[in-house]
């Protein structure tokens, strides 16, 4: 019975961890090149709603999570011209974007609500799978999980091991500074923001391909806010990302479980569980946010006279 | 020298639009050769080679390399033709260490840095040029001699053969400045073109091969080392043979018993990547300027700040007029009698968009607020501006205006006006001639020495030794957040300041430049 | 220009930009809405029209316009004090919310108290619901430890999960089965209307609100030392103002207005306390004060012009044929505009 719990709720975590990774690594790598992005959850909800609608028209998961990736890069990018072309300042646009996002995806989503489609495919590896305890804990997911924690290593190397990363970095300590040294840091940031988006999209479509099987209005409920804190958490490193993430989404699982199981608090009360973990977050780490932060985040690169 | 030179600018003009900075300027860079260009703060010097990196673009004029004209639109363009530059603030992130600065920079890494052997050229380079530092240290860990070597060693690993450095030695202790000569004196051995922006005469005196005079945008002037003189110099920049002669410094009898300003012991806590103050003990008294000396980050700004009240102490004590002021805030500090005149006054005092006498009034406005704060008196804060005006000889700007829209000397100057207004009997000021022209430094430097005549008490914090040497009647050294020793212009030589602001002496700890032989010292 | 003549002249030339814009803004806006109409069926030209011979023909059209308007300038504000020293208060949803519930509590506790002090003190604890609310987020700001754009967010879902609590459980009114409502408050905690109409008091609150927040900004000590904030906040700290009172109390004011919102809403307009209080109310407030930049009488203007197209709408029940995604939209596109156009001064965090 005890073990039954525990491994309901690790893998809920690591389900529920799964779509945060990849929020987060969206927002961290844009962080690091100096941009703040608020309207995640925009992205996230495109994602979701066309990763949905095209599995479901062409029957296809992996069409449907590539077409997801490619709506929240491209969707990304109203966001990328805002800020970095048209200089508006980063919070306000993010919200805009999240509006817009939850409208689009909405408008969208529309005729879809009520599908359901099959979730993405379960996938079995040969002795692990079967393993007692381990096997139902840690090896019974589908790609994308499979696929988080490899793709925070990668982002890790990026940042830290080549130049482009560096290039990256040195745009969001000191824009400036980065130009001086050669660097295209509007160029730069524009990329980064294409791969955010990416992974923004990929975070949705996990959400409505593996966890939920439907669509249903504004189903991140938030989700991209929490990788905004969860950003600060890790210290905007991809692989603190990673312990942040399986954090959250064990108090989400955990959330979930109690109302499944009918705990005696109102679901408003757990429903608020993320959000407060949220704030808390903020409030306890956000103090030392002032030595790891990227030195220019969320200001504007006045370019050159 | 080289018959073609490296670099030549023909006929550049710039301009902006409240002044003309380069007016068909044209200079040349020879390999193998330190030219010197030389001129006052605001003469245009600066803005000439922004446009050879690509920073600005010329309004008229062309730019040849290797006698070839060449179009240079951004940093990148210059970079290819082998220019570097090493600015006045150093364009380094203080997060990544030294080796990710310097990979920053190269053109030519692969895509996959691969780090130790970015260490190993890093050391090669550092080796041949006396430029020894740590690739794995985190550069907001470094002196400001340590960095300027970091900024080098960028420049040269990057293959550059053209040099430019924008007053290298504002920040540098005597020694360190000599170390520095040393360094250049390599380079032009080796075949490199070296261009030094100063506006000290001595320097150039030390160590140009030809030295060419900027005034007002225009060239003045163009001299071989070896007829140039002081006196040469001084009317090619000034077009009159004024002497830089120290202002008069008279003694005056000692004021009051209590000083003023008491610290006792007084500690802060290290903000992020800031200085932490240790045991400060520190007074101020009236009619006396204490002057701080030190190399910029070392504490001075958070020492002004904790007396100001901005910082909080979390050990010692500090009384202010007699008073425990310790826990007061920045108002109850600043109505006691307390002036601030800050590192960069437009940036850190001014409020641009707000008109002059509402900046007059931010000074302190519970004492011009009427009615429990419901209004202001403005004619109270006109006038009392007017006489502050006065007294301090400036002319009176126009009131209703946005601040912004004067120009930068007027702000400055209506910035003095507001902290004197009320006579303080404190005046913290920091680097009060940092970028004045001499005509404007010469009045600040007036302005301060009224001041302490008429009975205030004034720490002056500054980089400029000859300047602290002229003004002060007592001295301190900080170093690393400490006084390490006090003294005063009398018993203190500026070469053992130097020393002591850069830890050589006493303490043997890190430091930019050393004064012997060929090697450094590190720790 | 040295005299007050020509500031004067100056700031006027101001204005007639600041007028064109938002003309422009509006004139944009109202294209896209009409676009929105078409995809869903409406003539718009027609649906103009209506909406215009609805609200402004009639006297009780008009007056179903103020009483849209009322809310929305309370929301802008509690958006606009906070701007003044760049605090970004996305949180009048929540605000509004909380202000509703304090409100809803004292309606429900003192519901034998006569009007003379049972208004009174609904409209003192709105204020202070939303108050509070907003002083969390304030504090976590003024300490450093989060932005408030997004404590402020996040708070929004939490109002409204806690307000769905009471409602759904203690708070829920017996005789209405499955409505998810509380009691209806009692005649006494319900604000009067202005004959003929149901413009509430709430309206001398909106109004009072903009003439204080316009003359403490211009003319008081206050209004001077935020303004200096907003213009540099270094600067201001170092002559003695104290940046950490003034965010606490910005945020606190402008929290309370958006309570006063909900109060308002709550008692007047429903009568009890409900989930679907507020068609995102915190959020229009929101959107007015940026494509207003914060100034009182763009704000009236913007909220006069946005109601009669909401109270149109409802008027000829077209707005409900529209999913509220088409607002989502619209609000939008607005804001990217609005963002889009400014730039230079603004590129702050």
């Amino acid at each position: 019975m005890n073990e039954l719990l525990l491994v309901s709720i690790l893998s809920g975590a690591i389900l529920s961890g799964t779509p945060l990774l990849y929020a987060t690594l969206s927002e961290v790598i844009g962080e690091r090149a100096g941009i703040i992005n608020l309207g995640l959850e925009g992205v996230m909800l495109v994602g979701a709603v066309v990763g949905f609608a095209t599995t479901v028209k062409t029957g296809n998961h992996a069409l449907g999570i590539a077409a997801a990736a490619l709506a929240g890069a491209l969707f990304n990018m109203i966001f990328a011209f805002m800020v970095i072309s048209r200089r508006a300042n980063q919070l306000a646009s993010g919200l805009a974007l999240m509006f817009c996002g939850v409208g689009l995806s909405a408008l969208i989503g529309a005729p879809f609500i009520g599908s359901r489609i099959e979730g993405l495919a379960v996938i079995r590896i040969p002795l692990l799978s079967d393993a007692p305890f381990f096997g139902r804990a840690f090896f019974q997911y589908d790609i994308l999980v499979y696929l988080a924690i490899p793709t925070a290593v990668v982002l890790w190397w990026f940042l830290f091991r080549t130049r482009w990363g560096l290039g990256l970095r040195a745009v969001g300590e000191n824009p400036t500074a980065a130009y001086a040294a050669g660097k295209h840091p509007l160029l730069l940031q524009y990329q980064v923001l294409f791969i955010a988006g990416l992974l923004g999209g990929i975070a949705g479509a996990h959400l409505s391909l593996a966890l939920a099987h439907t669509w249903a209005e504004w189903m991140t409920a938030g989700r991209g806010f929490f990788a905004v804190a969860l950003v600060i958490f890790a210290k905007w490193n991809p692989l603190r990302a990673i312990a942040g993430a399986l954090l959250f989404g064990g108090a989400i699982s955990l959330q979930l479980q109690m109302q499944a199981r009918g705990v005696p608090v109102s679901s408003f009360i757990l429903d608020m569980l993320p959000y407060v973990l949220s704030l808390t977050v903020l409030a306890l780490w956000g103090g030392a946010r002032r030595s790891a932060v990227p030195g220019s985040l969320g200001r504007v690169f006045q370019g050159t006279e | 020298m080289n018959p073609t030179p490296f670099l030549s600018f023909r006929g550049i003009t710039k301009s902006f639009p409240a002044v003309l900075a380069n007016d068909r300027v044209d200079f040349d860079m020879y390999g193998g050769e330190i030219h010197a260009l030389l001129g006052e703060n605001g003469a245009g010097k600066s803005t000439l080679m922004k446009i050879l990196y690509g920073f600005y673009r010329a309004d008229a004029g062309e730019i040849r390399v290797h006698g070839k004209p060449t179009d240079i639109r951004s940093p990148r363009d210059a970079r290819r033709h082998r220019i570097g530059m090493v600015f006045q603030d150093f364009i380094l992130i203080p997060a990544l260490t030294v080796a990710e600065n310097i990979a920053l920079f190269l053109p030519d890494l692969p895509f996959v840095l691969d780090r130790a052997l970015i260490c190993k050229r890093i050391e090669e380079i550092s080796e041949r040029y006396s430029l020894r530092v740590d690739p794995g240290a985190p550069v907001w860990q470094l002196s400001v001699g340590e960095r300027q070597k970091v900024e080098l060693l960028k420049l040269l690993m990057a293959d550059t053969q053209i040099l430019i450095l924008d007053e290298p030695t504002r920040s540098l202790a005597p020694h360190e400045a000599a170390g520095l000569f040393r360094v250049l004196d390599n380079l032009r051995r080796d075949g490199f073109a070296v261009t030094v922006i100063t506006h000290k005469i001595r320097e150039v005196l030390e160590c140009a091969d030809r030295i060419t005079v900027m005034r007002r945008g225009k060239i003045a002037g163009t001299l071989p080392c070896a007829d140039a003189t002081q006196n040469a110099l001084v009317s090619l920049m000034f077009g009159k043979a004024i002497a830089e002669s120290p202002q008069r410094r008279c003694e005056t009898p000692a004021g009051e018993a209590v000083p003023f300003l008491q610290l006792k012991g007084v500690s802060t806590r290290p903000e992020g990547t800031g200085m932490g103050l240790k045991a400060i003990s520190l007074t101020v008294g009236s009619r006396e300027i204490v002057g701080v000396a030190g190399v910029s980050g070392n504490g001075q700004r958070e020492l002004g700040d904790v007396v100001l009240g901005m910082e909080k102490c979390s050990l010692g004590t500090k009384v202010l007029g007699g008073a425990d002021a310790t826990h007061w805030s920045v108002a109850r500090v600043r109505s006691s009698g307390t002036a601030f005149i800050p590192e960069d006054p437009l940036g850190m005092a001014a409020f641009p968009w707000l008109s002059v006498q509402e900046n007059m009034a931010m000074a302190n406005t519970s004492r011009y607020a009427r009615h429990g704060g419901a209004s202001m008196d403005w004619v109270s804060v006109r006038s009392d501006l007017q006489a502050s005006l006065e007294r301090l000889g400036f002319s009176i700007p126009p009131v209703y205006v946005p601040l912004g829209t004067l120009s930068g000397g007027n702000i400055q100057r209506m910035i003095l006006a507001r902290e004197m207004a009320h006579d303080p009997r404190l005046i913290i000021a920091f680097y009060p001639t940092r970028g004045l022209d001499v005509q404007s430094a010469v009045a600040a430097r007036e302005v301060l020495l009224a001041s302490r005549d008429a009975g205030a008490g004034i720490l002056l914090i500054s980089e400029d030794l000859d300047e602290l040497f002229t003004l002060s009647d007592r001295l301190v050294v900080m170093l690393r957040g400490e006084i390490v020793a006090a003294g005063t212009p009398q018993n203190l030589t500026i070469e053992e300041v130097g020393y002591l602001m850069t830890g050589l002496k006493g303490e043997g700890a890190k430091s930019g430049y050393s004064s012997g032989g060929g090697g450094d010292v590190s720790a | 220009m040295d005299t007050a003549a020509g500031v004067a002249e100056m700031f006027r030339h101001k204005r007639v930009t600041a007028m064109i814009r938002f003309g422009g803004l509006f004139g944009l806006a109202l294209v896209v809405f009409a676009l929105v109409l078409l995809v869903f069926g409406q003539n718009p030209l027609r649906a103009y029209v209506d909406i215009f011979r609805a609200t402004l023909g009639s006297v009780y059209g008009f007056s179903e316009v103020l009483v849209k308007m009322i809310p929305l300038v309370l929301t802008a504000l509690a958006v606009a004090i906070p701007s003044r020293i760049w605090l970004i208060n996305v949180g009048g949803e929540g605000q509004l919310f909380i202000g509703a519930l304090f409100a809803t509590w004292g309606a429900i506790t003192f519901n034998d108290q006569s009007c003379w002090l049972l208004l009174p003190l609904i409209a003192i604890l709105g204020f202070m619901g939303g108050g509070l609310w907003a002083l969390i987020s304030g504090v976590m700001r003024a300490r450093g430890w989060a932005s408030e754009t997004i404590s402020t967010l996040l708070m929004n879902y939490v109002a409204i999960l806690l307000v769905s609590f009471f409602v759904f459980g203690p708070w829920k009114d017996p005789e209405s089965a499955n409505y998810p409502q509380s009691a209806p408050f009692p005649d006494a905690a319900i604000l009067p209307f202005f004959p003929g109409s149901r413009v509430h008091l709430g309206a001398l609150l909106a109004i009072a609100g903009l003439l204080i927040f316009h003359f403490v900004m211009s003319r008081t000590r206050w209004g001077l030392e935020m303004r200096a904030i907003g213009i540099n906040a270094e600067a201001a700290r170092r002559n003695g103002i104290s940046t950490y009172r003034y965010m606490l109390l910005v945020m606190f004011i402008g929290g309370g207005l958006a309570g006063l919102a909900g109060m308002g809403e709550v008692s007047a307009i429903h009568g009890q306390l409900r989930p679907s209080l507020s068609p995102g109310l915190g959020y229009t407030g929101f959107l007015i004060s940026w494509i207003t930049m914060g100034n009182p009488l763009g704000i009236v203007a913007a909220a006069f012009l946005i109601s009669i197209i909401t109270a149109g709408g409802d008027i000829l029940q077209m707005t409900h044929r529209i999913p509220a995604a088409a607002i989502h939209i619209l609000m939008a596109l607005v804001l990217f505009v609005v963002l889009a156009r400014s730039t230079g001064g603004r590129g702050r965090k």
